[in-house]
């Protein structure tokens, strides 16, 4: 109900635009506009790839118009405002369905884009941008250029994953997927190890275009990556499919004073989720919502996580080390007692990404909450930093607040190269971070 | 299907509401100033699935060019059954204080101009014998206030006249119904600090959607404001004086 406040969904760092330009037009999207823009989705990302202190933020939702579709061949074209769980609502009853989803459909397509989004069927359709057939972006010299996998594609491939640096996208192209009804396939395997882990993983492959698996954090030694293994198909369609009932979940009301997710609660509420059901063993017919977005049902859970907000931390290590820098990774959280209630791992196929700096790659991912950002936290995630450095991966710019500038440069060395297709006007904490290379990353945090 | 026209159809929220109707599948024919505006929010409208969509170019403080706009709109839809009034304009009520042309104008658009609007409505409503009328008019046509008051004085006017008008059209069964909204998050309130009585424009469409769609009389919208505005108007004139409203 409130107006709206341009934060990033982890609530840290803080940031305050100067200014807040909301475009009406595609044709205004950047207007009279001089210096140090950015464009804002819809604040999902977890860390300050999305915020800009003291300059400008384009708050894009208000582009969220929908441009063309066709339900014979699945080609949808909007505007870059649109929210994912709007093309859902459209195109679910017409027998669509989103090629690539993050765990929220709270994600407006300019920044799927921009983050080269990724989702539980990564190893079989890559990345949000593989299906993107083209955009528009707008350059701040008042260019407006239109981005295809063929046509202008080095700017296409600097755009996709590109952060938002390369100019505003204004509209986009995106080949949907076919289904016959909103229903999934589930079936949820209890495991005891990280080894079962990857075992299931290669068993699920071929047969299931959706895997993730929810890891205790807190286990160790022979419990270490415990967990539930998630894998689903969409279902053929069996009936008329029911409202879902969007939004209309309850909502978390306010900040806590502290978190509710600490050293306390961690390892409760980890134990118990692994022990939810007698069974080891479940397979249901679950509608679409839940299995892709189980955390939407509750609106600003983030809140829960206190007035100190929270950090995410993703990264990817490739296949051939995986399991040991994975083991290190889990083992040092749970030594530090840290992490989050439920962590995810992944494993990403092969299939390319088509953005030059996306972060997607084959290999094994894992994703954890750190609640309370603070000095402990900072270092634990730069000891992790090593680990994945060392194992030739990379952390996720869209859920990161804290990688150092040399860390970037080791995950992401095309950087130098992207640098020329960023617009000389837009800008991000994000980027001034990791660009910095000449100021200590630790003097500007909390201690 | 609604054969719906919507005047004042680039504003975001006629927009939003515009958006319900096209998911209805209904027919829509859309009046605004600025015509790329209009392209691509009937481009969106289709996508939605709405049965047809027309756009049409007019200043509403010209009237002269209302009786062709209504003229085109049923020629367009093939007839008329809904007529949204959504465009107005907000003020700045120091400029108004300041210079009388300022407050005529503020008038002119949204009092003036929707009274010449309507009133061709209203007959061709009457002689067809059914439809529907709904104007958004605001929250602050309750009770003059002097942070306000030229805006909402004629926000009381077309309050009146709208009342008059369902008084009248009763028994030919034409409805009348007077939107109430009240602080809404949209460009035309861009340099407000929001604060926690702002609606998302989304909200307030989807109430006038239902309250078209009800036949209803009077909506506030969000509901609370009916509330608020009780105890403003209640408010005796000593206690209201003093109070910074
Ligand atoms: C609960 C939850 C689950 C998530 N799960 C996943 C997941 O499974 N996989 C995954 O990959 N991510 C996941 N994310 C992260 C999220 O998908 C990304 O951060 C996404 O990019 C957020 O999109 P947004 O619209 O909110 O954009 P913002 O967060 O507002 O912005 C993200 C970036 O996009 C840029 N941007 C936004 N709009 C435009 C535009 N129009 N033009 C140019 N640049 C633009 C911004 O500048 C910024 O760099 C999750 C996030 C949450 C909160």
């Amino acid at each position: 109900m409130a107006g709206h406040d341009y934060r990033s969904w982890g609530r840290y760092p803080a940031a305050t635009p100067a200014e807040v330009h909301r475009p009406v037009t595609r044709e205004h999207a950047i207007a009279g506009r001089a210096s140090s823009m950015l464009a804002y989705g819809n604040g999902r990302s977890y860390g300050d790839s999305c915020l800009n202190h003291d300059g400008t933020l384009l708050a894009m939702r208000s582009l969220d118009r929908f441009i063309a579709f066709d339900p014979a061949s699945g080609l949808l074209e909007c505007e870059a405002g649109v929210l994912l769980g709007d093309i859902l609502a459209l195109v679910i009853p017409q027998g669509w369905f989103l090629p690539v989803t993050p765990g929220t459909q709270f994600v407006s397509v300019g920044g799927a884009i921009a983050n080269d989004v990724h989702g539980k069927n990564h190893h079989r359709a890559g990345t949000f941008g593989r299906h993107v057939r083209s955009l528009e972006l707008c350059r701040s010299d008042g260019s407006h250029l239109v981005c295809t996998p063929d046509d202008n594609a080095d700017w296409f491939a600097a755009t996709v994953g590109g952060l938002g640096l390369t100019g505003a996208i204004t509209r986009a192209s995106i080949a949907l997927r076919r289904i016959q009804g909103a229903f999934m396939d589930v079936e949820s395997r209890r495991f005891g190890h990280l080894d079962d882990f990857f075992a299931l993983s290669a068993e699920s492959n071929d047969d299931y275009e959706y895997t993730v698996a929810w890891v205790d954090c807190t286990a160790r030694g022979t419990r270490l990556g415990r967990g539930w293994f998630m894998r689903a198909n969409h279902r053929p369609a069996l009936g008329q499919s029911p409202d879902p009932g969007r939004r209309s979940g309850p909502t978390f009301p306010f900040v806590t004073p502290v978190s509710m997710i600490n050293r306390f609660t961690l390892k409760p509420l980890n134990t118990l989720y692994y022990y939810r059901s007698i069974k080891n063993r479940s397979r249901t017919n679950q509608h679409y919502q839940p299995f892709f977005y189980p955390l939407d049902g509750i609106a600003h859970w983030n809140r829960a996580y206190g007035p100190r907000g929270f950090v995410q931390y993703q990264c990817v290590v490739p296949h051939d080390d995986g399991r040991a820098a994975i083991t290190e990774l889990l083992d040092r959280i749970a030594a530090a007692n840290a992490g989050s209630f439920l962590s995810v791992l992944k494993i990403f196929g092969d299939v390319p990404s088509p953005g030059m700096l996306s972060f997607p790659r084959p290999g094994v991912t894992l994703a954890l909450d750190f609640p309370n950002p603070g000095p402990r936290t900072f270092a634990l995630l730069d000891a992790l930093d090593q680990v994945v450095m060392a194992a030739g991966g990379a952390v996720y710019p869209a859920k990161d607040a804290r990688m150092s500038a040399a860390a970037f440069d080791r995950y992401f060395p095309d950087w130098r190269a992207f640098c020329a297709y960023v617009d000389p006007a837009f800008n991000s904490d994000f980027w001034r971070r990791v660009t910095d290379h000449d100021t200590d990353p630790n003097q500007d945090r909390p201690t | 299907m609604r054969k719906l026209l919507i005047v004042g159809a680039t504003s975001t929220i006629a927009e939003h509401t515009a958006r319900r109707f096209a998911a209805d599948g209904d027919a829509l024919f859309l009046v605004g100033r600025n015509d790329t505006r209009l392209a691509a929010i009937a481009e969106d409208l289709r996508v939605r699935g709405a049965a047809q969509v027309a756009t049409h170019v007019m200043d509403a403080d010209d009237l002269s060019a209302h009786g062709p706009m209504l003229d085109a709109a049923e020629a367009e839809l093939g007839g008329l059954d809904t007529v949204l009034v959504a465009y107005g304009t907000l003020p700045d009520q120091t400029a108004c204080q300041a210079d009388p042309s300022a407050a005529v104008a503020a008038w002119h658009t949204n009092a003036v101009s929707v009274v010449a609007l309507l009133t061709d409505v209203a007959n061709r409503f009457e002689r067809r014998g059914g439809g529907l009328i709904a104007a958004i008019s605001s929250v602050a046509g309750d009770r003059g206030r002097a942070s306000n008051y030229v805006y909402g004085s004629a926000k009381a006017g077309l309050n009146a006249f709208l009342d008059g008008l369902r008084h009248r059209l009763f028994a030919r069964g034409v409805q009348v119904l007077s939107i109430r909204p009240g602080m809404v998050d949209t460009p035309m309130t861009a340099d407000f600090d929001k604060g926690p009585l702002f609606a998302q424009p989304d909200k307030v469409a989807g109430d006038i959607h239902k309250a078209i769609c009800r036949r209803r009389a009077v909506l506030y919208t969000p509901g609370f404001w009916r509330l608020i505005m009780t105890v403003i108007t209640c408010l005796p004139r000593a206690v209201f004086h003093r109070s910074k409203l």
